[in-house]
């Protein structure tokens, strides 16, 4: 091999070295658009602006939500040098270990390639205003830290908790679905926090900086031009009064239940408590991972709405509902008179009924809850004659259920409901096998068995008979800054009933508060005020029997309809009633009349949730 | 004035225009990649641009000086230069101070100095002193430890000093040796066996043998067997068609290994058959070569990818630069790769960049200078770049050849290994061809002590060549 020829291969192979340089240059320069875009990314930060999310009122517009800085700590892990790391932990109020723990956190994310150590990422999250002022002044001598102002909720009274929902920060499953939202972001998760999220949340603002691979600001791109300022979440104002919220509440105290306060005349819900529930500052920021667990594992769940989430038999008060597709069915004259003797009897079965005077008419077998009555009445429906068969009579009588709401979701802007369930003809040819009767599912007549509601679905049906016969949608919703609410709250539902079949059943309803002996809700009377209700004794075959009222007031001109369900409280008349009856004095006198200071002691003072605690050790004992 | 210019007689001025042509260029580059948006041009001594200038200037006067010294006297004090600078690699462990973790630098009145930038010279000089004696040969393996002992040394005291990579740069000077008559299977085994190794864990195995079979290919050229080079391109493409196209109907990993190896199989088997009949017995022992690297190309990638773990494969990967990892420690070769790839057909102008300003890429202007180029040149400048160093190097090549000393030649030919070996690595790390070793691009990285080197390694050559027609030892 001559020198020569080697000379040769030594300028090939240099030639050859620049030919694919160039080639790779050109890829990457010329061919390749990635690399572009990348480089955008780099130099031109784009810097989040938080929007403050929109504010709460009730409907008296007492502010409810409110918002409160805090301040996240971010680190750039590569300029962190060691520093005093007790004064650290006392800055922030955390002890070595809690310190370490991030630090460990930060090592696995960078490991992960989950942050940069270039780029600033979150650290610890949520710092109140009064230590971030202390922390401030020292943040100096901890390189490679900052820190980022954040708003987190506030509120203004420990109640509604279940109204509201919360605030947290979005997971995954919430980044997928909807773009608007980046890691980190805040979201309402529960309550009118989530149902009007799109509202509150506002848009976020964008400032976009020239930045070095430190995240040092090296100026506004094209002079800020294409900044965009955050745009605060429009207010709500709800339909909710607060100070019956918390009236009702303190008055639940102890008890397990639910009270659903409803504005007939627009579906507004006034109040609505889920007994045990929590101070909703529980849960915010910092104070969530610690109390969130708290109160998902308490027997009692008090996370549950149980207004909307949990469903009854609806016990007697389903008795005005009987009466109403009744007299639409034309199976029943008002004035007709039927005869108890204690009981129903019919061949196999055996209705009892309570004392009362007899005979009875409509009026007074609703104001005395007479059972025999509304056995009698029930059959009448079920097995009309206009029918062919029971199977056909259980259709209609759903059909009438489902034109007051029941069976189904009620559709309010409320975060979680649940439908509730009415049987029909199928399921009971499931279960008896093809072979039933009007006698067969003669409870459904008394408000027993199969059906269930929930709270909310009673108080409905209070606020439909109320209007002689329509409802709207219930909301929470009363007003949103600059936005009309939406159309399907402004819908009457009539029910299909006429509405000149109300009067005999509200009549019933005002007679057992007014009425004389036997009337069973004569503890609701409200000097002033002509109430209308009907109570129920809701059978549960887990303990002892729930505690049902609804009602609504006044007689002419209804402003309030409510429905009361407390767990295990036993008759309607007990304990339903009268904290109905305190429910709809408050609201409409702002006080309780002196004559019935004692009902409004008795019930605060009533702890039905120890009782049952008592008896179920009891149990144990024996 | 008649004897200094008797002194500059004969220079090659080409050369001359294209150094002064990169320092210049380079310096800018330096300048915009320290200039912050909206910021004055402060000539402030602490500024890497001022003080590039001022070394440029010290360059200048070194170039003054290696033209006042007969060219003789490089040639009889080779050995005493490569003593004096070997002793300063090692002083420097001792006296120098700590920059990334390196030993190697002298700090003298707050300019840094490295002495491997002298050690490249004297260590070029050494080869040629030591290579151009009559008896010395490469045929004699007593010769050949010596001249490989003579780039070792620094070699090592470089690792020593924590600063392996520019001490690498030495080994690029067997390319003087492979012109100066070391046999090249010693030297292709070596390379391919690395290069190998390296290319198993970057592109898939097909590729490489392809490449292995060109380099067979340009070996058949080589031995002017055109004909039999040319079949075997025909034999390889239509067998890789066939198994692809018609046999797998797809190019999947699977297919297309199978496709080249039944390529280069035929081609082999036609080969074979040319050196049985013609008796050409030497083409048998490439073709065994060309098996051998496939054989170690599947042991290598199996290796790699079948008896390492997730996490050393990774370890490796980023060890030596090949990592796709944005914010790890492939983190500079992606930052580089992105502020080049930003610039363009023709990059943002002068001072336009914003990737190498804001510090994206490290080392901006020393190991990554090329990438302020990429950015604000573009294409067109990162090109230009290219055949300018391209070209320098062919002059080079082509002064060396016209020495009547082999003296001169084989310095020649080191310094061109020497700014080769720099320019491969450095401008192929910053666009992902190439390990991350932290050597300069010669005349363009900021860093006084290298320019300064460069130009010294440079000039020497360019005044033995002035007295090209003397014979010089
Ligand atoms: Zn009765």
């Amino acid at each position: 091999m001559g020198s020569n020829n080697r000379t040769i291969l030594i300028v090939i192979a240099i030639i050859l070295v620049g030919l694919i340089f160039i080639g790779k240059l050109f890829m990457l320069q010329v061919v390749d658009p990635s690399y572009k875009f990348s480089a955008e990314s780099n130099t031109q930060r784009k810097l989040t602006e938080f929007a403050a999310r929109g504010l709460i009122y009730d409907r008296n517009k007492n502010l409810v939500v409110a918002n409160q800085a805090t301040y996240d700590i971010m680190i750039v892990p590569r300029e962190v040098t060691p520093f005093d790391s007790t004064k650290f932990c006392n800055l922030l109020g955390i002890d070595k270990k809690h310190l370490d723990r991030l630090f460990a956190n930060v090592e696995y994310n960078i490991q992960r390639r989950r942050i940069s150590t270039f780029q600033p990422s979150l650290f610890f999250k949520q710092l109140s205003a009064e230590k971030h002022t202390i922390l401030q002044e020292h943040l100096y001598k901890f390189p490679g830290f900052f820190t980022r102002r954040r708003t987190v909720r506030k509120y203004e009274y420990p109640n509604a908790a279940h109204i509201l929902g919360y605030v947290t920060e979005v997971n995954d499953a919430m980044i997928e679905r909807d773009s608007y939202y980046r890691a980190g972001d805040y979201a309402g998760i529960s309550g009118i926090e989530n149902t009007y999220e799109k509202e509150l949340r506002g848009e976020k603002g964008a400032r976009y900086i020239l930045v070095d691979v430190h995240g040092r600001e090296k100026g506004s791109l094209r002079g800020g031009r294409m900044d965009s300022a955050a745009i605060a979440g429009k207010d709500l104002t709800i339909s909710i009064d607060i100070d019956l919220q918390a009236y009702g509440e303190k008055i639940m105290q102890n008890k397990t239940g639910a009270i659903v306060a409803l504005e007939p005349s627009s579906g507004e819900i006034l109040s609505m408590v889920s007994s045990p529930t929590y101070d909703p500052s529980l849960l915010i920021g910092r104070n969530r991972s610690e109390n969130f667990p708290v109160l998902a594992h308490d027997t009692l769940s008090p996370l549950l709405n149980r207004a909307t989430m949990s469903s009854y038999p609806p016990g007697s008060t389903f008795k005005v509902l009987m009466a109403l597709m009744a007299l639409e069915e034309d199976v029943l004259d008002p004035s007709q008179r039927y005869s108890c003797i204690g009981a129903y009897y019919a061949p196999g079965v055996r209705v009892s009924c309570r004392p009362h005077y007899n005979p009875v008419n409509l009026v007074s077998s609703i104001a005395n809850s007479c059972n025999s009555h509304f056995c009698e009445i029930f059959r009448n429906v079920i097995d009309n004659p206009k029918y062919a068969s029971p199977s056909e009579g259980l259709s209609k009588w759903r059909e009438y259920l489902l034109s007051y709401g029941l069976g189904e979701r009620p559709g309010s802007d409320l975060f979680n409901e649940t439908s509730g369930f009415l049987p029909n003809s199928y399921y009971y040819d499931r279960i008896y096998n093809n072979v039933w009767g009007s006698l067969t599912v003669l409870s459904l007549g008394i408000g027993q068995g199969e059906v269930l509601t929930t709270p909310l679905q009673m108080a409905n049906v209070a606020a439909t008979i109320a209007n002689r016969g329509y409802y709207y949608t219930p909301r929470i919703i009363k007003d949103i800054e600059g936005v009309t609410i939406p159309d399907k709250f402004n819908i009457r539902h009539y029910s299909n009933v006429d509405s000149a079949h109300y009067e005999p059943v509200i009549e019933g309803m005002e007679q057992s508060i007014l009425g004389d002996f036997g009337s069973t809700a004569r503890i609701a009377q409200i000097p002033g005020i002509s109430v209308c209700g009907k109570t129920g004794t809701s059978q549960n075959p887990h303990g002892e029997n729930h505690s049902v009222f609804i009602a609504f007031a006044p007689k002419e001109d209804p402003e309030i309809a409510i429905a009361v369900f407390v767990e295990n409280a036993g008759s309607g008349s007990s304990v339903a009633a009268p904290i109905a009856s305190l429910i709809i004095e408050q609201y409409l006198n702002s006080e309780i009349h002196y004559t019935r200071r004692w009902v409004e002691e008795r019930m605060l003072n009533l702890n039905i949730n120890e009782k049952i605690a008592e008896s179920e050790n009891r149990v144990e004992q024996e | 004035m008649k004897r200094s210019r008797s002194k500059i007689k004969g220079t090659d001025w080409f050369t001359v225009i294209l150094y002064l042509l990169l320092v210049t260029f380079g310096w800018m580059n330096i300048l915009a990649a320290n200039i912050e948006p909206n910021a004055p041009v402060s000539f402030d001594f602490s500024t890497e641009y001022t003080k590039q200038l001022i070394w440029i200037g010290i360059s200048f006067l070194t170039i003054g000086v290696i033209y006042l010294i007969d060219s003789k006297f490089y040639a009889a004090f080779a050995g005493m230069f490569y003593i004096i600078t070997t002793v300063m690699l090692i002083m420097v462990i001792f006296v120098g101070v700590e920059i990334n973790a390196a030993k190697a630098w002298f700090e003298i009145a707050g300019m840094r100095f490295q002495p491997i930038e002298l050690a490249k010279v004297s260590t070029s000089l050494m080869i040629a002193h030591t290579l151009s004696r009559t008896q010395f040969s490469f045929t004699k393996l007593q010769n050949i430890l010596i001249a490989f002992a003579i780039i070792i040394i620094p070699l090592l005291i470089t690792i020593l000093q924590n600063d392996l990579g520019s001490g690498l740069v030495l080994l690029a000077i067997v390319i003087t040796f492979f012109r100066e008559g070391l046999s090249p299977f010693f030297i292709i085994a070596g390379i391919i066996a690395i290069i190998i190794f390296i290319l198993t864990m970057i592109i898939p195995n097909h590729l490489i043998i392809l490449a292995l079979t060109a380099a067979f290919i340009i070996a058949l050229l080589f031995y002017k067997q055109i004909k039999s080079a040319l079949i075997s391109l025909l034999i390889i493409a239509i067998s890789y068609s066939l198994v692809t196209q018609v046999f797998y109907n797809d190019a999947t990993e699977m297919s297309n290994n199978i496709g080249v190896i039944t390529g280069i199989a035929a081609a082999s088997l036609f080969i074979a058959a040319r050196v049985f009949l013609k008796r050409q017995s030497h083409l048998i022992i490439y073709i065994i070569m060309l098996w051998g690297s496939i054989g170690f190309t599947y042991t290598a990638d199996y290796i790699f990818e079948e008896m390492l773990g997730a996490y050393q494969q990774n370890r490796i990967m980023v060890m030596i630069g090949l990592k796709d990892d944005p914010h790890g420690a492939g983190y500079n070769v992606n930052q580089s790769k992105i502020a080049i790839g930003s610039g363009g057909v023709q990059g943002k102008g002068f001072m336009e960049g914003t990737q190498t300003k804001f510090d994206f890429v490290p080392e901006q202007t020393t190991d990554f200078i090329f990438c302020t180029v990429g950015e604000e040149w573009g294409f067109i400048g990162t090109s230009a770049v290219i055949i300018a160093f391209i070209t320098l190097l062919l002059r080079l090549i082509y002064l060396s050849e016209r020495q009547y000393s082999s003296f001169s030649r084989i310095y020649g030919y080191s310094v061109v290994s020497i700014l080769f070996f720099h320019i491969i690595v450095n401008i192929g790390m910053t666009i992902g061809l190439a390990p991350v070793i932290g050597i300069p691009l010669p005349f363009f990285s900021y860093g006084g002590s290298a320019l300064w080197g460069f130009t010294i390694l440079l000039f020497i050559f360019l005044k033995l060549d002035t007295n090209r027609a003397e014979l010089l030892r």
